[in-house]
């Protein structure tokens, strides 16, 4: 009986073995893989019990923390949901995590390597972990400005700090309130979200960011730009402007806006083609200089470049392997030209900023929980995408289209307003897209600003052109 | 054909201490374990000190003296590691479920809905309950021998346990399972007693035909199978598992059931072959349940895959192996994870529970804990003297072992899911007391055992079985 109780005693070492190897295995091994299952709510759960550190425009936290004492300890609030939701993005325990939200997890939830330090101090005293601050460089008056001037429309605005590339506005319309999407109440949520998303107007869409359109004639600064760098035009050169230009290889004539032409002789300067947009002029500009050398002029000014600002931006297209007809139409930001409200104030303030392109950013500061600043964004230059010189001569061309062109609505009195409108078409029967880009003060640069409103139909000197002023006014400070 | 007993009358002769001494500190130690437990887990949800908080270390502490005095009274000569493991086992089993309550009420707090009752309560009056059986048992049963006598009566009242479920007024479903029994508002699970008496029953059966039952009639492969007309006792535990099955749902404790039969047919023969046969009709049998049962297939389903099933009938697995892996290594720390996001976390997955809040670390030592309680089990059945206690204490021991590996087993995801207690730490009442009854033997029969013979007598009492010579 002694050898078959010492088997059985054996036996039951074998199960205690077999359990505890197979929990090591779990508790171990398929630990990460678990913790990081997209149904764990534990996860969610942990995460919503930190304290997670705000998002700050100026001094104003627009997304932060806040106690419930519920099973999830926080519950997250933004002061002004749909006005800063495409920086700031939602946490929602559900559809997880967008915008600075998402790509500044790490800080906020105090997890990153700069807040190894402060974690330490905090578990020495004990308390719970916090996480970091996330400044962000908007400009909470221009950000205010932006949407209000497109409410009930469709569209996007981004400002930029020529100096230095930081984001000072980006709005979009129609947006959302990320307050509904990351709240504890996880039905709520699914709503919510079920209603956005069934929106054709998508308002979760991070239009500044990522909603391209062609951008008309805003592109004829690029175009202008490539003309004057190639040394066979000045602002001064005198170029065909028809009323009619018959696209090459094909029997479509491009009109002007007009109708009629650009001058009484059929001819125009450069400047006086930017000023009163004259297509034909362009188009023959685009055939003249041809597609490749627009395409590089178009990269230099960050097209073909997906910018992350830190959430990814979508780049800005200039379309490749043209004929000499598509080539006309690129020239006058139609055909397959695609831009977003980013590309176009990158293009601009590349202007504004004697021709050198930064890298846009939103994020300017990270700070401790304690607000010790711990890294602050330096601004980097992306390229030079033209010389001071052609800048200069553009800049010039611009402030005349905002004082006797076609962008008068753009003007600020006692400031001198660079700028350019766009009005692009969409095919058959679908409304016109509206731009109007500009940057202020012409001759030193504090605001570069995108305003692009979709299918609004109508012109970009009376619809987008007041947004953009709205929006350098307030940078401004009048 | 007995085997020679390990320990010899000369040995015994000997003046044996009683450690009493020993288990008394013990005793103590697991008390403030139990304590400390207790206290985290109120600092660790952020309470304070739990509802009933002194109470129940007034009421635990009396409950371990008064076990101790009564050991110390009645069974002075009993091992002296195996009550303060169950003792240390219960107080952390309490102090989860204490942390489980504060989960439950944190939630109802934040839903605006009544305050649920605590289990943590009824869990104490039961295991006052369990601790005074433990000390009845040791009063009643003076020498585990004269059990012997009861052999049929105990198959009778164990198969009347078993069916009491089934009875009309009485019987209870809950979850699909038929286990319980309801008088007025009490709910017991009858299967739990049962479990004790037919260990009984199996033990006094075989002291008397296992000699006939270890005859062989034919090898196969060097395996000694049993002549076909002995198998009818194991045929007759076979139907009764399947049966239980059948009738009452009770995957978990079916499976215990058979393996405790086979386990002591063999500790009683010595024959490998019984092992053998036991598994082969085991397999025919688990084939049987799949393919009769849906709810057996569904479960073999979420056991392969659970993570198909995350949403629904998976749910509670895939939540036990997210606790677990949130545990890590160290565990959250006591009331800290989220234990309750697993169902039945108080009773069926207290084992994820504490996985998840004492780690990898922790839930080792718990099973280190049972594999002390076992091993102690079964020296008392190697040194015991009586062929019927030997069966006893083996059997008794092998289903503390089943019932952990079955349940740990099917928390890990090692096997698949059948609803079964975790020995003194689930909540739950019929579990907990019959755990202490085992106890209760279990330290009878190593009292027995370690008892020097009296004073004059030179002779060992005879034990009341048929010796059948070497």
């Amino acid at each position: 009986m002694s050898k078959a109780l010492t088997r059985v005693a054996g036996a039951c070492a074998i199960l205690l073995i077999a359990v505890i190897a197979n929990l090591t295995y779990i508790q171990i091994f398929k630990a990460d893989e678990y913790r990081s299952a997209s149904g764990n709510a534990r996860s969610i759960l942990q995460e919503y019990s930190r304290d997670r550190g705000p998002i700050l425009v100026g001094r104003e936290a627009v997304a932060k923390s806040i106690e419930t004492g519920g099973d999830l300890k926080y519950l997250r609030r933004y002061s002004n949901g749909p006005l800063f939701a495409p920086a700031t993005g939602f946490y929602s325990l559900v559809y997880g995590a967008t915008g600075i939200e998402r790509t500044e997890n790490s800080v906020l939830a105090g997890t990153d390597d700069r807040l190894l330090f402060d974690r330490l101090q905090q578990l020495i005293a004990g308390r719970d972990p916090k996480g970091g601050l996330v400044s962000l460089g908007l400009d909470a008056g221009a950000q205010k400005a932006a949407f209000e001037g497109l409410a009930g429309r469709k569209g996007a605005v981004v400002a930029l700090e020529p100096r230095t590339g930081k984001i000072l506005a980006m709005a979009q319309s129609p947006s959302f309130d990320p307050n509904k999407l990351s709240s504890n109440d996880s039905e709520e949520i699914q709503r919510y979200y079920k209603e956005l998303t069934s929106n054709p107007e998508e308002p979760l869409l991070n239009r500044p960011l990522a909603s391209s359109s062609p951008p008309g004639s805003t592109f004829k600064i690029v175009v202008a730009a490539t003309a004057l760098e190639s040394g066979q035009f000045t602002p001064q050169s005198v170029i065909p402007g028809p009323a009619r230009y018959t696209l090459p290889g094909t029997t479509t004539q491009l009109r002007n806006a007009s109708g009629t032409a650009c001058g009484p002789s059929g001819e125009v300067t450069l400047t006086e083609a930017l000023v009163v947009s004259c297509n034909t002029a362009f188009a023959w500009l685009a055939n003249q200089l041809g597609d490749d050398a627009i395409r590089a002029q178009a990269e230099r000014f960050g097209f073909g470049t997906s910018f992350e600002v830190p959430m990814p931006a979508a780049a800005g297209r200039y379309p490749t392997d043209l004929d000499d007809a598509q080539t006309a139409l690129s020239g006058i930001g139609q055909f397959d030209v695609r831009a977003t409200a980013l590309n176009m104030a990158q293009v601009v303030a590349g202007v504004a900023q004697a021709g050198a392109v930064m890298y846009p950013y939103l994020v300017t500061e990270i700070s401790s929980p304690e607000k010790t600043v711990l890294d602050t964004t330096a601004p980097e230059t992306f390229g030079q995408a033209v010389t001071a010189t052609t800048a200069q001569q553009l800049t010039e061309m611009m402030v005349q289209v905002v004082d006797r062109g076609t962008g008068s609505n753009g003007s600020i009195s006692g400031v001198r307003v660079a700028g350019k409108t766009g009005t692009a078409e969409n095919g058959e029967n679908q409304p016109n897209t509206v731009w109007f880009t500009s940057f202020a003060p012409a001759a030193s640069p504090e605001v570069a600003v995108a305003v692009v409103l979709e299918k609004s139909g109508g012109s970009g000197n009376a619809l987008a052109a007041p947004i953009a002023r709205a929006v350098m006014e307030s940078v401004l400070g009048r | 054909m007995m085997s020679a007993p390990t320990a010899s009358p000369s040995e015994i002769e000997a003046t044996q201490p009683t450690r009493r001494n020993q288990e008394l500190g013990l005793l103590i130690f697991a008390w403030f374990v139990g304590t400390a437990a207790l206290a985290i887990v109120g600092v660790g949800t952020g309470e304070g000190l739990p509802d009933r908080f002194w109470l129940t270390l007034g009421v635990t502490a009396g409950a371990g003296l008064i076990a101790h005095g009564v050991v110390r009274a009645l069974a002075p000569y009993a091992e002296p590691i195996m009550l303060p493991t169950a003792f240390l086992l219960n107080l952390l089993g309490l102090a989860m479920i204490y942390r489980l309550d504060i989960a439950a009420s944190q939630r109802a707090v934040e839903n605006g809905s009544p305050e649920p009752t605590p289990e943590s309560l009824g869990q104490l009056t039961w295991t006052i309950v369990g601790i005074g059986l433990l000390c009845v048992i040791l009063l009643i049963v003076r020498d585990h021998r004269k059990l012997q006598r009861y052999t049929y009566i105990s198959l009778l009242l164990g198969v009347l346990l078993l069916l009491m479920p089934l009875f009309p007024i009485i019987g209870h479903t809950v979850n699909g399972a038929t286990l319980w029994i309801k008088i007025g508002p009490f709910t017991y699970q009858p299967g739990e007693l049962a479990k004790i008496v037919l260990t009984i029953f199996m033990a006094g059966y075989l002291v008397i035909h296992r000699d006939s039952l270890a005859n062989v009639r034919r090898k196969v492969l060097g395996i000694s199978l049993p002549r076909l007309r002995d198998t009818g006792p194991l045929l007759g535990a076979w139907v009764l598992a399947l049966a239980i099955m059948a009738f009452e749902q009770d995957l978990g404790t079916a499976v215990i059931f058979f393996g405790l039969f086979v386990a002591m047919v063999y500790v009683a023969t010595q024959r490998f072959g019984w092992v053998v046969l036991g598994a082969g009709m085991f397999l025919v049998g688990a084939t049987l349940l799949y393919l009769t049962f849906d709810h057996v297939r569904v479960r073999v389903e979420i056991w392969l895959d659970p993570f198909q099933y995350a949403n629904d009938s998976g749910f509670q697995i895939v939540q036990s192996l997210y606790g677990l892996a949130n545990g890590g290594m160290f565990g959250t720390g006591l009331g800290q994870g989220y234990p309750q996001l697993v169902p039945f976390a108080s009773s069926d997955f207290i084992l994820a529970a504490f996985g998840e809040e004492l780690g990898l670390t922790g839930i080792m030592a718990l099973l280190l804990l049972y594999g002390i309680l076992v091993q102690r089990g079964l020296r008392t059945a190697l040194s015991c003297r009586d062929v019927f206690g030997r069966l006893l204490a083996s059997g008794l021991s092998v289903v503390f072992a089943l019932q952990v590996f079955v349940v740990a087993g099917g928390v890990t995801k090692l096997i698949p899911m059948t609803g079964l207690t975790t020995p003194f730490l689930s909540a739950g009442g019929s579990a907990l007391i019959a755990n202490w009854i085992m106890i209760g033997l279990l330290l009878r029969i190593s009292d027995i055992t370690r008892r020097p013979p009296p004073a004059g007598s030179r002779e060992l009492t005879p034990p009341p079985q048929k010796v059948t010579p070497s």
